[in-house]
């Protein structure tokens, strides 16, 4: 295949940014779109160029890091994966694919496709956790009895791998898919249940503080997220954010 | 108080201030059907709206309604382009939302201006002025329909607001966490068929005068 990939540069934090556009041939059908990119790369080095700096790890879909906006689609144009599960196959030959970061003020660019999600991370450390004392008696976690709908909810809210699809994806930056999975997978657990109303609380407060935008259930994230989480969460998020506010002492 | 300026508490009032504007545009609507149905009823109504203590009454409410909703709508909106300083080169938002979704300050802000218009010409000529030289409150609804361009003006913007609700309605319901796998499909269903209802409504009442 030969194709026109038009891709976002920007040699750091502070500099200006541009599209710059590469043809690339020899591309085989069955290459991931992350294969790709190496071939580009490896051109570019070739040619004593600087290489397109992006986000990759795992390349198997369960890190999330592979953060790029596809013409026009957070993870390109199929459903349910992530960048590194996206197949060339999918797009024509002599097709032009537009290649952005993630594109979002709480997410600032790094360099070209790689972009800060630390944001996430000051959010967890805001309430995503349970405060268990691990001092040698620890209590056998199947011992306490839960619900299977429950555990089911909870473990489909846990897939959430962090990777920031919703934020790129939701018209308005917001985080809420992401933040409200998180507040779900332990809201629905009885270990969670017992910081739930600080957690919300602290979540959302940090989530706001970090620059997303707000919810306007127009559901672009949950279409694009590869993990399929539900906008449920977020209706979840809402009603224990409602009542932790009229309720919590503090 | 930090609630009322979280993300959520915001949007926690514009979905009691929503909820609430459509109750009244449920009352709305059913006393300008009247108008099809008879001349006195209607009159009869009008007269009843106008002078009724508890409406008078919640008509400061509505005004107080619409100024959350409109200035809750106006934050929200600016904060969130805010939260996207740089825009994406291509971007394909047609792939997972729908336009309703996407267009709700555009079609909550024509609404206003529909609605500034609205209050000219029937509310303060009811209140304050002389009916605009019209006998009852029924030959004024009437009459202002005679002219296409003021009937066209009408139908557009009630397409509009149809728009408007056809989001709104069940995206009031999951902001406030109203969200269930038995009931989520029927509000969705049900906010369909309500923004089709109001606006078939609304513009069938404005067509029906322009034609007869
Ligand atoms: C009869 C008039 C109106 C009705 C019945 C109405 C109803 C609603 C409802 C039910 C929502 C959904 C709230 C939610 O998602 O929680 C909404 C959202 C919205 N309305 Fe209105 N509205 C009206 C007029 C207006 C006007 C005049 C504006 C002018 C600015 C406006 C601006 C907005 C905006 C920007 C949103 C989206 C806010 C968001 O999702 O964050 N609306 N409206
Ligand atoms: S909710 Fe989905 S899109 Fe958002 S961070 Fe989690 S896995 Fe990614
Ligand atoms: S590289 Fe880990 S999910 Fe794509």
């Amino acid at each position: 295949m030969k194709l026109t990939l038009k891709i976002w540069r920007q040699a750091d934090p502070q500099a200006k940014g541009e599209t710059v556009t590469y043809p690339v041939n020899d591309i085989s059908p069955d290459m991931s779109f992350l294969e790709m990119m190496d071939v580009l790369n490896e051109e570019l080095v070739n040619k004593g160029e600087e290489p397109v700096a992006f986000d990759h790890d795992c390349r198997e879909g369960i890190c999330g890091m592979c953060s790029m906006y596809i013409n026009g689609e957070a993870h390109g144009p199929d459903r349910g994966i992530t960048t590194c599960q996206l197949h060339m196959r999918k797009f024509k030959d002599g097709d032009t694919i537009y290649i952005e970061p993630w594109r979002a003020k709480a997410f600032p660019v790094i360099k070209d496709l790689v972009v800060d999600r630390n944001s996430f991370d000051r959010i967890m450390e805001a309430g995503g956790f349970v405060s268990v004392n691990t001092s040698g008696n620890t209590q056998d976690a199947n011992a306490i009895p839960i619900p299977k709908e429950d555990a089911d909810e909870a473990f489909d809210a846990a897939t959430c791998i962090g990777c920031g699809a919703c934020v790129a994806s939701c018209k308005n930056s917001s985080a809420m898919l992401f933040v409200s999975a998180k507040v779900s997978q332990l809201a629905l657990l009885p270990q969670g249940k017992v910081e739930a109303k600080r957690r919300v609380l602290n979540m959302v407060e940090q989530m706001d503080k970090e620059g997303f935008g707000n919810c306007t259930n127009t559901g672009a994230c949950e279409v694009e997220c590869p993990k399929g989480i539900s906008l449920s969460n977020i209706a979840r998020m809402n009603r224990e954010y409602l009542s932790a506010s009229l309720t919590a002492k503090d | 108080m930090s609630f009322f300026t979280s993300s959520i508490g915001r949007k926690v009032v514009m979905s009691i201030t929503g909820l609430f504007l459509i109750s009244f545009l449920i009352v709305h609507l059913a006393v300008n059907l009247l108008t099809l149905v008879s001349k006195d009823l209607f009159n009869e109504a009008s007269h009843f709206m106008g002078t009724n203590p508890f409406i008078q009454t919640m008509q400061y409410v509505l005004a107080l309604g619409f100024i959350l909703h409109i200035s809750q709508g106006l934050i929200l909106t600016m904060k969130n382009r805010q939260a996207r300083p740089q825009k994406y080169a291509m971007n394909k938002p047609e792939t997972n939302s729908g336009i309703s979704s996407r267009s709700m300050l555009l079609t909550g802000v024509l609404v206003l201006l529909f609605i500034f218009i609205h209050l000219r010409d029937y509310l303060w000529e009811m209140k304050f002025g002389n009916l605009g030289g019209y006998e009852t409150d029924y030959d004024l609804v009437v009459g202002l329909f005679d002219d296409p361009i003021y009937t066209a003006v009408y139908v557009l913007s009630f397409i509009l607001l149809a728009f408007h609700l056809n989001h709104g309605f069940q995206s009031a319901f999951q902001s406030i966490g109203v969200n269930h796998p038995k009931y989520t499909s029927f509000l969705k269903t049900l906010s369909t068929v309500f923004c089709i209802f109001v606006g078939v409504g609304f513009s069938a009442i404005s067509l029906y005068f322009f034609f007869n």
